[in-house]
């Protein structure tokens, strides 16, 4: 009896090459433990060399293997074949991002937006080494601790509909994010960060259609960072009206 | 110097939200908002005719017994449970109460706003009606 | 002055919880109406007493502006996805948020002359 096989059709695009991208179909081998991830090396070792497509942990914490699956976004190292088999697997890039070649998508944008929140904690002073650490207790850790797990996958992007009609939209993964630092004791730079998270662009975009928790492979939940950060948005420019001196 | 490596941009279809169950219950749950709006009108017209005089008064009352009408309300019922079901559900993600440190769980959160809906709709029933129906 | 979209959420996110907690009641009374059960409940002077009073008059108000808000804000953003528009395209928000203003306006001035 011949071994099992599953097939996978693939998108592809050759920029100068092609006008449009296609799909490409390729049999693979069948195993039950094996993840898209497999497959695709499996394709670009034996079948196709010129299948180009990002990966690196294979085990769900680098970010980096973010494809759409059967129209999904998932990491490819956490999509198993046993879910699909015997129908065939759609592997196509990330939805919403301009498409570079192939599965990999260009990210450029998100990048940018990254820096523009200033994920990093913002002091006025900072206390050199020698003065000790910054004490934190378990209540203050457990404010921020779970916007802290993003691995900026891009995960978020692909399944919001606002992201997908307007990409200037900074986005789930970068207000989850905005919002880690924002709630971390020892940050002071919510000031910072606020013409980015409150501006145009930012929280008010969101309408809260809560697929991007749902998609996000490490329970982040950047919904509810953006529903936190648009509370506390509200809070302030109301502060901002009744109290328009002493902002920071 | 090769050809031009430019990016594809995929475009989006005026159809995206009917592709995904999660994308068409979002787009239903924002409807409800018309549903909401047509409820206040119908409440103020009430107040309008109301203070118009008991001939407007019984002539506006007359005209929701239309089967329309009736057809209306309950679809107008079930879309306003459906927006206090959606809403319930997502306000623990902005509501974060904390008690002594720790987080109130969301559940808890939830129970509490159904707890307040039926508290109010009993008042309000009791009050409308001068009984409990 | 800084954006206004704060106020208009606040309203939203308000008009979001009173409609949640109060329109369902109000949809099955009206329904209730217009079934004809309860019509001792509905007469004439009964409903003028009871919506006269100044806390009726001011529930009223309430309920009534802040579900009209409710509506503006969401339907303001589902054209936008739906027709795929931008929120700060003018005509949008000055006819959703001016509808609302509008119907506030409206129900002040009828709950006055009750």
């Amino acid at each position: 009896m011949p071994d099992p096989t599953i097939t996978l059709e693939v998108m592809r695009y050759g920029p100068g090459r092609d006008e449009t991208p296609t799909y490409q179909s390729y049999r693979v081998p069948y195993r039950e433990d094996w993840v898209v991830l497999d497959a695709l090396n499996y394709i670009k070792d034996e079948l196709d060399g010129t299948l180009t497509y990002r990966w690196s942990c294979r085990m769900g914490v680098c970010g980096s293997c973010g494809m759409m699956i059967n129209g999904t976004p998932k990491l490819s190292c956490a999509a198993f074949l046993k879910d699909y088999y015997p129908s065939a697997v759609r592997v196509e890039p990330l939805a919403n991002f301009p498409i570079a070649r192939d599965l990999v998508i260009v990210m450029d944008d998100f990048m940018e937006n990254l820096s523009r929140v200033k994920p990093w904690i913002i002091r006025e002073d900072e206390r050199p080494t020698s003065e000790g650490e910054y004490r934190q207790t378990p209540a203050e850790l457990d404010r921020y601790k779970q916007f802290s797990m993003c691995i900026n996958c891009l995960l978020c992007y692909s399944a919001c509909p606002v992201y997908a009609l307007e990409p200037h939209f900074v986005g789930p993964a970068a207000i989850a994010l905005a919002a880690r630092y924002n709630l971390d004791s020892r940050d002071r730079g919510s000031a910072e960060r606020r013409d980015i998270v409150a501006g145009p662009d930012g929280v008010w975009d969101c309408t809260l259609v809560g697929e991007c928790s749902v998609v996000c492979p490490k329970g982040v939940d950047p919904a509810g960072a953006i529903q936190q950060a648009k509370l506390a948005s509200a809070l302030d420019w109301m502060k901002s009206i009744v109290l328009p001196w002493g902002r920071r | 110097m090769g050809p031009p490596m430019t990016p594809y941009r995929r475009p989006v279809r005026f159809t995206w939200w009917l592709g995904h169950r999660g994308y068409t219950l979002f787009v239903l749950r924002e409807l409800t908002s018309l549903f909401i709006g047509a409820e206040a009108v119908l409440l103020l017209l009430l107040l309008h005719n109301l203070s118009k005089g008991r001939e407007s008064y019984e002539a506006y009352l007359t005209f929701l017994t239309a089967p329309g009408m009736i057809v209306l309300h309950i679809v107008a019922l079930a879309a306003a449970i459906f927006h206090a079901v959606t809403w319930f559900a997502l306000a623990p993600k902005a509501m974060v109460v904390r008690v002594g440190g720790r987080r109130v769980p969301p559940p808890a959160i939830i129970a509490a706003n159904y707890g307040a809906l039926a508290v109010a709709s009993l008042i309000i029933a009791w009050i409308v009606l001068g009984r409990i129906p | 002055m800084r954006s206004t979209k704060p106020l208009w959420w606040l309203l939203f996110a308000a008009g979001g919880m009173v409609a949640a907690l109060l329109i369902p009641v109000h949809v099955a009374l009206i329904g209730a109406l217009a079934a004809g059960w309860a019509s001792d409940a509905f007469a004439y002077d009964r409903v003028l007493a009871l919506v006269s009073h100044p806390l009726s008059r001011l529930y009223l108000f309430v309920l009534i502006s802040l579900s009209f808000f409710h509506w503006a804000h969401r339907f303001l953003y589902t054209l936008a996805e739906g027709l795929h528009l931008k929120t700060s395209w003018l005509p949008l928000p000055v006819a959703c948020y001016g509808t609302a203003i509008a119907g506030t306006v409206l129900t002040a001035i009828v709950l006055a002359r009750l």
